[in-house]
């Protein structure tokens, strides 16, 4: 009973309280902006350049367009997926533990709800700046078609929100930093190659291939890739159906074991 | 307005096989500075997570400012401030917006932050370092930096968790001084301590904890005259033991902490007379403060 008491006051006390966590990150964020917006823009764009180039010479066409353009979506929905992470497991983590940063906020009217809110909001701003960037340079570029891959927009902000909350379920539980190398190697690298970011699952054992399936960066990357390439996408209310259950569930996971975890 | 600002009935909190808090109670009155006076692992850090509503009690009810805790303890937290025992400023912001960013928390309009700001750098005795980062800040800084972001939302309640623990003497004199004129202006404060002169002081009732339990409650003064009621001598130097059974008669009770030799007498010139001539001895003879009390209840041997 006391667990049920302590889960519900922990829950977001009203619509609105999270956006003050959300403007603290962003005052923080402003003040090394630059730096952030590169970093977060260089690990993808030399994947792009990289391997579009590098390997396209060998794979030729993919999919009916060039290998370059076909990665562009997976990169996109790839570095949503990253950023959105590494916000969460290290900088909000830090925020909970060696900052001190939530435990100030629990001692104003903010509730536990309206910190995991705050800052899963706030990781998600951070997969969108990384996502359009990516998107911007190839479209720029002559990759991407335009102005369809805006549509790909609010499914980088779901995807930023969904990695964002199952990477607070990470944190929540995870005792210290060493523990998320094991959630990045074991669980989202092999995201990137069963969900189709770099090739065709179609090349995967079918086996793979229903894995796959039910994995949340794959139903990312089967709307924004035909965006990006000025493509009619199938089962939109699916895909996005599938990524809000991967924000909905993973969101209050974390918050009733974070209740568990900071009010004892 | 409630007649207690807070409640505690019956309060337990265990950890396991640990007793944190063993049913307490007390109430703490508006505009009164309340002690919770204690060695380390007392409970008194318990206990103010406790009425902030962060951790919940396994029995007991606690009400805050007629609030039920925790239950509804974010309406009480509205009107708290709040002064950790450690800090928790935010170290990648500056002092100004540390202050604007806790604004925001209580749902304060960015102009109404705005118009506080200038009133509590005064405060704080912090306006050259407004616009300074928090990293920059002595440990004093810093503590003053905590007390005015406490006082952002203007609230009735404060609940410190040892103050000035870590701080200088000059520093925490300059504390003591701006948690005064809070006082003066009608707050309320409950204190956590183990510096006996901080909560001689500052409070006007204190609570003896030992092991989660409460061991004494009053008035400092009425604690002094209560548990002691006679004047101190420390001696110094010499042997304790052979010491004690020479001025045994004319004490009504002997500590011996070390090398000191704590004696309470009613009539110290009679001991004085006994150990006069006796060379390497050094006398003090004070009135009694909170420290024997404290000492007295709780022990002055280590682990006793």
């Amino acid at each position: 009973m006391n667990i049920g008491k302590g889960f519900s006051a922990g829950l977001p006390a009203n619509a609105w309280n999270w956006a003050a966590v959300w403007r603290r990150n962003g005052l923080a964020w402003r003040k090394v902006a630059l730096a952030s917006v590169l970093g977060s823009l260089a690990e993808p764009m030399i994947y792009l350049f990289g391997l579009g180039f590098g390997l396209g010479i060998m794979v030729g066409r993919v999919d009916g367009t060039s290998y370059i353009a076909f990665l562009t979506g997976g990169m996109v929905a790839t570095s949503a997926m990253t950023s959105a992470t590494s916000e969460t497991i290290y900088a909000a983590f830090a925020r909970m533990n060696a900052q001190r940063t939530w435990e100030a906020i629990l001692h104003t009217q903010l509730t536990l709800g309206d910190i995991v809110l705050g800052e899963l909001a706030w990781a998600a701003t951070k997969a969108v700046l990384a996502g359009t960037a990516i998107m911007f340079v190839a479209a720029a570029l002559g990759y991407a078609a335009w102005p369809s891959a805006l549509y790909a927009l609010p499914v980088v902000i779901l995807t930023g929100f969904a990695f964002a909350s199952l990477a607070m379920v990470v944190a929540a539980l995870a005792p210290s930093y060493d523990y998320f190398v094991f959630y990045q190697t074991l669980v989202l690298t092999p995201m990137l190659f069963l969900c189709g970011a770099v090739f065709p699952v179609a090349q995967l054992p079918t086996a793979f291939q229903h894995v796959g399936h039910f994995l949340p960066l794959a139903h990312s990357i089967e709307l924004i890739r035909p965006a990006m390439l000025g493509r009619p996408a199938g089962s939109v209310g699916l895909h996005i159906s599938a990524l809000c259950m991967y924000i909905i569930l993973p969101f209050f996971l974390s918050t009733a074991l974070l209740c568990r975890r900071l009010m004892r | 307005m409630s007649t207690v600002a807070i409640d505690f009935a019956g309060v337990m909190k265990s950890y396991g096989d640990k007793i944190a808090v063993d049913g307490l109670s007390f109430t703490v009155a508006p505009g009164e500075c309340f002690g919770l006076l204690g060695p380390n692992g007392a409970g008194k850090s318990t206990i103010t997570r406790m009425v902030l509503g962060m951790t919940t009690p396994d029995a007991g009810t606690i009400t805050v400012l007629g609030v039920p805790v925790p239950a509804r303890a974010r309406l009480a937290r509205e009107r708290i401030g709040v002064v950790p025992q450690f800090d928790n400023l935010d170290l990648e912001l500056t002092v100004r917006e540390n202050l604007w960013v806790f604004g925001r928390y209580f749902s304060m309009s960015t102009r109404e932050v705005e118009a506080v700001i200038p009133s509590l750098l005064e405060f704080a005795c912090l306006e050259s370092k407004a616009d300074a980062r928090v990293t920059e800040l002595s440990g004093g800084m810093k503590r003053r930096l905590t007390l005015a972001r406490a006082l952002v939302n203007d609230p009735q309640l404060l609940v410190m968790d040892e103050p000035t623990t870590g701080l200088d003497p000059h520093a925490r004199r300059l504390v003591w001084e701006r948690l005064r004129s809070l006082l003066a202006r009608g707050k309320t404060i409950l204190l956590t301590t183990h510096f006996m002169e901080e909560a001689e002081r500052l409070c006007d009732r204190l609570c003896v904890l030992e092991g989660g339990r409460k061991i004494a409650q009053g008035r400092p003064h009425a604690l002094i005259d209560e548990q002691i009621g006679c004047q101190v001598i420390e001696i110094y130097g010499g042997n304790p033991h052979e010491l004690r059974a020479l001025i045994r008669p004319y004490a009504q009770r002997i500590e011996v902490s070390g090398e000191t030799l704590f004696c309470y007498a009613s009539d110290p010139e009679q001991v004085c007379v006994q150990l006069r001539g006796r060379a390497g001895l050094r006398l003090l003879q004070r009135p009694p403060n909170l420290e024997d009390v404290f000492l007295g209840l709780t022990g002055r041997e280590i682990g006793k």
